[in-house]
């Protein structure tokens, strides 16, 4: 039921409102609204059971095991949260004067730091607000730099088959044409198709590294060296960070610029899609364009100041209205504080034990792996391919069914090039009887596609709705409640 | 693949085209191949009356709940009619691909061109290929 | 290390079952000079209780000041229930509802959303929320470049009196793909557009015209005639909104005689803290013609497998995971916990409780202007009508008077020379229903202090 239909005229919750309707003078008639809007109209309980027995209809990480490959669903500390909530954060204008935002000034200084040093690059920007803005920014930066050295035959940015969709999208809103190239057998970029394709129109190459099929692109110094020689720049599309966090950085493999999730890698909250942040990282050579603002000193290094476009004329310019996604950097700090130089360093390295184990249990269970011969990185890929031939089960089925056994579907799907794939993901922050779970929960499935394909292709059965009609929702476009339909 | 009917010229990205009766005029729409890849229709996007397009221009996109495939137009001509059913029933392009669910006619300008798109059994041969 | 769970033993036990030695080995694929050395650079950890006492510390030294700062951010009361529903783990540690059976709870949320914004703003489509008010401004530009199929320019027309920081933003986003954004210059004593302001650009070729309401003056728009002026010319018409005035001032899909066709708007004032700027959300409506020109993401009501309703993510095929280098827009996430506490908030106010902050804070300003008209060496800039802020012309520097008045603990409004110097000395002053009689009395102290403190100087 919705919210709009508990609604009842006239009711609302009274003590959230000013107590008297105030006077309205000076407005021309033909500006003021006419009619009212159709909000709700509940009492406050009302409101607070409404919407707490929604949020009971979501799975989670603080309620189960969500494996999602490329998502790095790690547990979100609620420290971090609590300090990002002190009511002197909460409280501040985003133009307040630098005379009343030194400690906020001073946290986003301090995290600038820590970034360049876990990426190894020159300087940081933090405002891009989700990573597909981090990847905007960046390839605009590409195109800035090409720009600014009077090179305007580069049109084309590179970028491998297996890539995120977000990437191909980003070259194209940059006004760049596309060049996909293969993907080996192995998991690794195809060398030869990416010298035939590269040239004096190259701007760039964007990779994932691990790269979206779970595996270290092992070229990768060829691959920086080929497209450098041509006058092309790298991309590092940070999604996967998380699987090298401490063990490589992407300054040092090559890469001019790149982007980082924080709501992945430094453990902010999903929140359901969003807030994200997409902070930039970029080489001494695209110094000049980072977006603004960014936090600077004052020249005689007492305080912090904003850096604008008065300070970095060539900036490729703003990105948001004040700074992005400011309350998303906090708790990233945070993060980063609670770690320290030691647990930043461990992230890489428990997040790929984590996989790899499961990787193996999977394995040795039967389950097929996209790249067996491979080292698994934080994620790996499965296929089922054989379940969706033989038993009529695909991937998707098992998906659902996984959901009845109490855990979150992987990613399906993903990469295309892998057929009926699962990209598993368990991060640094699940213990080994999280992982043995989920693998019981497989070769349970497993076995009921054997037995009973049919009970798999018909699930869930324990979730508030069973498959939902996907070609009713695009053909019949039901977008929005009215009374009045 | 069973559905492919002999008087019609083809595009190996599946779109078809049939010369009406007059010799001006040509019918494009999809193949029963392509509305079986893509699945349930939900939405097609069909070019303007009266607009220009040449072949191998994109014409439109057609659109299932889970992929969008472009329509290239496989001659050049003046769009002279666009089937407007689509817009209530786009399901008629999976029901009836080569009838109810055609997408545009076009005045041919260079019938020139109509020698350059494949036949019955050459794209028989595309289906066949995309199989494996 | 913290957040890890794993004992000794289980890492033995782990490293057995893969058959290697050390966690060292499974990095092997990467060559050896390319691993990182220790992060000097970043500091060692802290535990949570002193991460807590640091951060309080910092943010003690940025709190306190009475804040008479808008421009874009707005101080509104927040009921409490919002943030503490909102902060609940199953939503806020949720993901994008791709696995549709076990995301109702957000999936059914943002249904409630797209309605509710729907209704405020009279236009029939909402999508799931971009990230703020400026990039989603960007992404409006960008929507009536591909939904315009009358023009052929890739040029939008744009108010002067559209916030300064959105065309910013704007610029930044499309000069990629070669759209140029022409300024349409504003009446300077009346601070808005009038439609004489048009006559030069009559006749050209402009995918949209883009308008404020109240604009970045706080100043009112005659929008229904520049409305008619853009669809006469064969524009579409963007409108930028506060959802707050929207309880006040006629939807955007009532303006002129067929309504404008896309709205966005900056949608922190409903219930979002002002927290440095972020994260908000960007809401942005259209009309049922432009619907697959949207970016982002949509959810739709339909029925499962037992014919019981239910909510999905659709029209999915405009998104780049599937359309890729054809995508609408790059976007994959909207701003997802932001959303659920507007809708929130929304569903406790309803139309009486939003209508009465709209008033509250109308009113209020127009008490303070009134109580500024006997300050000396103050003007107010305009005398057309306004919603909830208005601009100050003083005959000191700007930047020195609040200054000044920030040492009083006063934030005492946003310094507009820098982007108006035509303005000359100018502030932008915005009041809220959260400030009291006390509170004005204050400013207008405050700022009188200021002007002789510079007077003297």
């Amino acid at each position: 039921m919705l919210i709009f239909e508990k609604s009842s005229e006239g009711r609302y919750a009274k003590a959230q409102a000013p107590q008297t309707k105030a006077a309205v003078s000076g407005i021309p008639d033909h500006l003021l609204r006419k009619e009212m809007a159709e909000l709700p109209e509940a009492s406050e309980l009302q409101v607070v059971r409404h919407f707490t027995n929604l949020s009971r209809k979501n799975f989670a990480i603080d309620t189960q095991f969500y494996p999602l490959g490329s998502c790095t669903m790690k547990y979100n500390p609620r420290g971090a949260h609590r300090a990002a909530s002190l009511p002197g954060h909460l409280s501040r204008h985003p133009l307040a004067p630098e005379s009343h935002s030194q400690g906020y000034l001073s946290c986003v200084y301090e995290l600038q730091d820590i970034l360049k040093e876990v990426t190894g690059m020159a300087g940081v920007s933090l405002t891009p607000m989700a990573g597909a803005q981090g990847e905007l920014a960046g390839v605009a930066m590409i195109k800035a730099y090409h720009e600014a050295r009077g090179d305007t035959e580069r049109q084309e940015i590179i970028v491998p088959e297996a890539a995120h969709g977000t990437n191909p999208a980003t070259a194209v809103m940059c006004g760049f044409k596309v060049k996909e190239i293969p993907v080996l057998p192995d998991g690794d970029v195809d060398l030869d198709a990416l010298k035939d394709v590269v040239g004096p129109q190259t701007a760039g190459i964007m990779m994932t590294n691990p790269s979206t099929c779970g595996v270290f692109e092992r070229q990768i110094e060829e691959i920086s060296k080929t497209v450098h020689d041509a006058g092309g720049l790298l991309y590092y599309d940070g999604a996967n960070l998380n699987a090298i966090l401490g063990k490589v950085r992407p300054g040092d493999m090559g890469f001019d610029v790149l982007h980082m999730n924080l709501h992945k890698t430094f453990a902010t909250p999903h929140g359901g899609g969003g807030p994200g942040s997409g902070p930039v990282a970029v080489g001494e050579r695209l110094l000049p364009f980072l977006p603004t603002p960014i936090v600077g000193k004052t020249k005689d290094d007492s305080s912090f100041r904003w850096l604008d476009e008065n300070d970095l004329p060539n900036t490729i310019g703003r990105l948001s209205a004040f700074m992005g996604n400011a309350g998303i950097i906090l708790r990233a700090y945070v993060y980063a504080v609670l770690l320290g130089r030691d647990g930043l360093h461990r992230v890489g390295e428990f997040s790929t034990l984590n996989a790899n184990y499961m990787a193996k249990l999977m394995a040795d269970a039967g389950f097929k792996l996209a790249y067996p011969e491979r080292r698994a990185t934080h994620e790996f890929i499965v296929t089922l391919n054989e379940q969706a031939k033989t038993l009529g089960v695909t991937a998707m089925d098992f998906a659902k069914r996984l959901l009845d056994y109490g855990y979150h579907a992987p990613t399906t799907y993903f990469p295309l090039l892998v057929p009926e794939c699962f990209l598993i993901e368990p991060t640094e922050t699940e213990s080994i009887d999280e992982l043995e779970g989920f693998v019981e929960a497989m070769i349970a499935i497993q076995k009921e596609a054997e037995e009973n394909a049919d009970l798999v292709t018909h699930a869930p059965y324990t979730q508030p709705v069973k498959r939902l009609d996907d070609v009713k929702a695009a053909r019949e476009l039901d977008v929005a409640y009215s009374s009045a339909s | 693949m069973s559905n492919i009917p002999g008087e019609l010229k083809y595009l190996s990205s599946h779109e078809w085209v049939r010369i009406e009766d007059d010799g001006e005029t040509a019918t494009v729409g999809i193949t029963f191949h392509a509305q079986s890849l893509l699945g349930d229709v939900v939405f097609v996007e069909l070019p303007e009356v009266g607009a220009n397009i040449a072949a191998g221009d994109e014409a439109g996109v057609v659109e299932s709940v889970k992929a969008a495939s472009d329509i290239f137009a496989p001659i050049s001509g003046e769009v002279i009619a666009i089937n407007e059913e689509l817009e209530d029933s786009p399901e008629t392009v999976n029901s009836e691909p080569y009838e109810d669910g055609w997408f545009f006619k076009l005045k041919i300008s260079d019938k020139d061109e109509l020698a350059a798109l494949m036949d019955a059994d050459a794209y028989a041969e595309v289906c066949e290929a995309d199989a494996h | 290390m913290p957040f890890v769970p794993h004992t000794e033993k289980d890492i033995e036990k782990m490293l057995d079952v893969i058959g290697v030695d050390s966690i060292d080995q499974l990095f092997d694929e990467i060559p050896s000079h390319l691993r990182a050395k220790p992060l000097h650079k970043v500091p060692e950890g802290l535990s949570e209780m002193d991460m807590m006492r640091r951060l309080s510390e910092r943010a003690q030294q940025d709190a306190g000041a009475l804040c008479f700062i808008g421009a874009g951010a707005y101080e509104h009361h927040i009921p409490a229930a919002v943030w503490d529903i909102t902060t609940r783990g199953e939503f806020m540690t949720a993901y994008t509802p791709y696995q549709a059976e076990a995301s109702q709870g957000t999936l059914q949320l943002i249904y409630e959303y797209q309605s509710m914004m729907s209704a405020l703003t009279g236009l029939p489509i909402s999508n799931a929320s971009l990230y703020d008010g400026a990039s989603g401004l960007a992404e409006a530009v960008l929507m009536a470049i591909r939904g315009n199929r009358k023009s052929k320019s890739k040029r939008v027309l744009v108010a002067g009196s559209v916030h300064p920081l959105y065309r910013k933003t704007v610029e930044s986003i499309v000069e990629n793909q070669g759209i140029s954004v022409d300024e349409v210059t504003f009446d300077s004593s009346l601070l808005n557009t009038p439609v004489s302001a048009l006559a030069d650009f009559e006749g050209q070729d402009y995918a949209a015209l883009i308008i404020a309401q109240p604009n970045f003056f706080g100043t009112l728009e005659d929008v229904d005639a520049l409305t008619d002026w853009g669809h006469a010319q064969g524009m579409l018409v963007i409108g930028v909104v506060n959802p707050t005035s929207l309880a006040l001032l006629s939807a955007p899909g009532t303006w002129g005689e067929t309504g404008a066709d896309i709205a966005v708007g900056e949608g922190q004032p409903l219930g979002i803290p002002l927290a440095s700027g972020g994260p908000y959300f960007g809401f942005i409506c259209c009309t049922d013609k432009l619907v697959r020109q949207m970016p982002g993401r949509i959810i739709g009501r339909t029925i499962d497998t037992d014919g019981k309703p239910g909510f999905t993510l659709t029209l999915q095929a405009r998104e780049q995971h599937i359309r890729r280098s054809k995508a609408t827009s790059n976007i994959c996430t909207n701003q997802g916990l932001a959303v659920t506490a507007a809708t929130i908030y929304m569903s406790l106010l309803g139309y009486e409780g939003l209508s009465r902050v709209a008033n509250a804070s109308h009113a209020g300003a127009q008490q303070l202007k009134s109580q500024l008209a006997g300050v000396a060496g103050v003007t107010l800039a305009s005398q057309a009508s306004t919603f909830h802020e208005f601009i100050l012309q003083l005959d000191k520097p700007a930047a020195s008077v609040l200054a000044s008045m920030a040492e009083r603990d006063v934030l005492g409004g946003f310094n507009v020379s820098d982007y108006y110097p035509e303005l000359n000395s100018a502030i932008l002053v915005c009041v809220t229903e959260v400030k009291t009689q006390t509170d004005l009395d204050k400013y207008v102290q405050a700022l009188g202090d200021a002007l002789q403190d510079a007077e003297a100087a």
